[in-house]
């Protein structure tokens, strides 16, 4: 479990972020909503130590990575796998390579044992023969398979994702949330998930919480959310004229 | 002004965190290698062209005056080619080139990565970026900058010897003859004084130009237009400051 408090951020006289508390929960899929600009992807990055929040604490599993240096941090840095909003694939190398990575870097494993985990990685988001092949090569849906193998090669305890379906069509979308709900299940991981898509709010919202101008605005889950009728969270889920009219005249 | 100052800190502060402890000294090699590689072979054609067409001109140019002084001896040009070579025209010339082209690369390499978060994706694995993206470049330039001054060298001698012919001003006896006499090996040691220094500043100026862009594909195209000027003028006077004090 991830626990963020009273996260606050400012850049230059900008407050961003203004004080958020929230809690993420294992083997689930948490969901950050909220308008272009409302802080998500701030707020994913002061949580993985990108950023440093001006204020607050961060809590893995009750370790608090605010208070701690570069070093300390690693053994955390470790546990965490992430997908970057355009996925950050380093283009110089290969798909194989990419994923291998912090293999080679971060373990003594053999050259066999290296591709054997890539492999089943690889395997894993649905991307068998690529192993080739450089970013530039691929689609934007290979790449975030790609970005997702490289996430979980380590076998992290928290994987975060910022927009994991931007840019996809709606069916590709669906396929890529499937595959992180089904991997944070399989695994048991803490997985936080920056969207602004109401497909994976429905779809994998397990836990949602919604951020409107740097607070958070509201939290529950997807059931909860059909329910909401009128706010900021109510204009955000249901953005057209027509699909509030459609809310309003529905039975429930 | 306040400005120079906190990009001198920030660059300090960079340089001393690209010299840290390596996680894995392997990886650590392996990066250096194909740095090396990519400056050298990447470099090596437009280095051999420059430098044989600079050690032609300056054969014929001394020919062209030590003509209308008959009391010269042609062979000397041989020596003057190389001790100008040695000494000022193969560093320079290669350091101005290196900074065109190697320069540039570099600021829009580590400018790229740093834009579409590639560098935040080797922080996140735990990566010590400082150390990983920038010790094997400049590693790799402080190695493979004297080497191609050396071949500068030579390919600037050979130049100038090919002119000579061309233009019937000696035979290749008497250019040789040249070429061998009076050599000084301090010489030699003022080159590559000058191109390790000059491998140093050129690499790191542009990995800090690089690493630190903000912003957008703007940026990282004024990013390295700035690595490039800014290294030129700091390698010209650092090149000042060798001659000055070692000559
Ligand atoms: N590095 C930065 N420097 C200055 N301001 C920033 C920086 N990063 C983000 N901001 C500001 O913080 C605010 C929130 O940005 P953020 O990227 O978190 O939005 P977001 O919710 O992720 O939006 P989107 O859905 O478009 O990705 C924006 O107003 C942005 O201008
Ligand atoms: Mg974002």
């Amino acid at each position: 479990m991830i626990e963020i408090k009273n996260i606050k951020k400012n850049f230059g006289s900008q407050q961003v972020l203004k004080g958020i508390s929230a809690s993420f929960e294992n083997g689930k899929c948490n969901l950050i909503i909220g308008k272009s600009g409302s802080g998500k992807t701030v707020t994913l990055k002061c949580m993985v130590g990108l950023f440093e929040p001006d204020e607050g604490t961060i809590l893995y599993d009750g370790r608090n990575i605010t208070e701690m240096d570069f070093h300390a941090r690693k053994d955390i840095r470790r546990e965490i796998g992430m997908l970057f909003q355009g996925t950050a694939l380093f283009d110089s190398l290969t798909v194989e390579e990419n994923v291998q990575f912090p293999l080679d870097m971060f373990t003594n494993q053999t050259a066999a044992e290296k591709l054997a985990r890539v492999n089943f990685c690889l395997g894993r988001v649905n991307l068998p023969n690529t192993n080739k092949k450089y970013p530039g090569e691929l689609s934007g849906g290979m790449k975030k398979r790609v970005g997702i193998a490289r996430a979980i090669v380590m076998n992290p305890r928290y994987l975060f994702c910022d927009e994991p379906n931007s840019g996809l069509d709606p069916k590709t979308a669906i396929v890529i949330d499937h595959l992180i709900k089904e991997i944070t299940e399989e695994y048991n991981i803490t997985t936080v998930v920056n969207t602004h898509d109401m497909n994976s709010v429905m779809g994998i919202g397990d836990k949602v919480v919604f951020l409107h101008e740097g607070l958070k605005y509201w939290e529950g889950n997807n059931k909860e959310i059909m329910q909401i009728t009128d706010g900021e969270l109510f204009d955000f889920i249901f953005a057209s004229d027509f699909l509030k009219d459609l809310r309003r005249n529905a039975k429930y | 002004m306040l400005k120079i100052f906190e990009q001198l800190g920030g660059f300090l502060t960079l340089m001393r965190s690209a010299f840290s402890k390596p996680e894995k000294a392997q990886m650590y090699w392996k990066e250096t290698f194909r740095q090396a590689k990519d400056i050298g072979v990447g470099s090596l054609p437009i280095i051999a062209i420059v430098s044989t067409f600079i050690g032609g001109v300056s054969a014929v140019q001394f020919a062209y005056q030590f003509r209308s002084i008959s009391l010269v001896p042609m062979w000397w040009i041989g020596s003057i080619v190389r001790k100008g070579m040695i000494l000022e025209l193969a560093p320079t010339v290669s350091a101005l080139l290196l900074a065109g082209k190697v320069g540039s690369n570099i600021a829009s390499e580590l400018g790229t990565m740093r834009i579409s978060e590639q560098i935040d994706a080797y922080e996140i694995m735990g990566v010590n970026t400082p150390a990983y993206l920038i010790g094997p470049k400049i590693a790799a330039s402080v190695i493979v900058v004297p080497m191609l001054v050396v071949i500068a060298v030579a390919l600037g001698i050979i130049g100038g010897w090919g002119a000579g012919l061309l233009g019937g001003f000696f035979s290749t006896t008497e250019y040789f003859r040249g070429v061998q006499d009076g050599f000084d090996g301090y010489d030699v040691f003022i080159m590559l004084v000058k191109a390790v220094l000059f491998g140093f500043t050129l690499s790191s100026i542009s990995c800090y130009k690089g690493f630190t862009v903000q912003g957008g594909a703007v940026e990282i195209g004024k990013s390295s237009t700035q690595a490039v000027v800014l290294s030129s003028i700091v390698m010209m006077i650092v090149n000042f400051f060798v001659a000055f004090l070692l000559l």
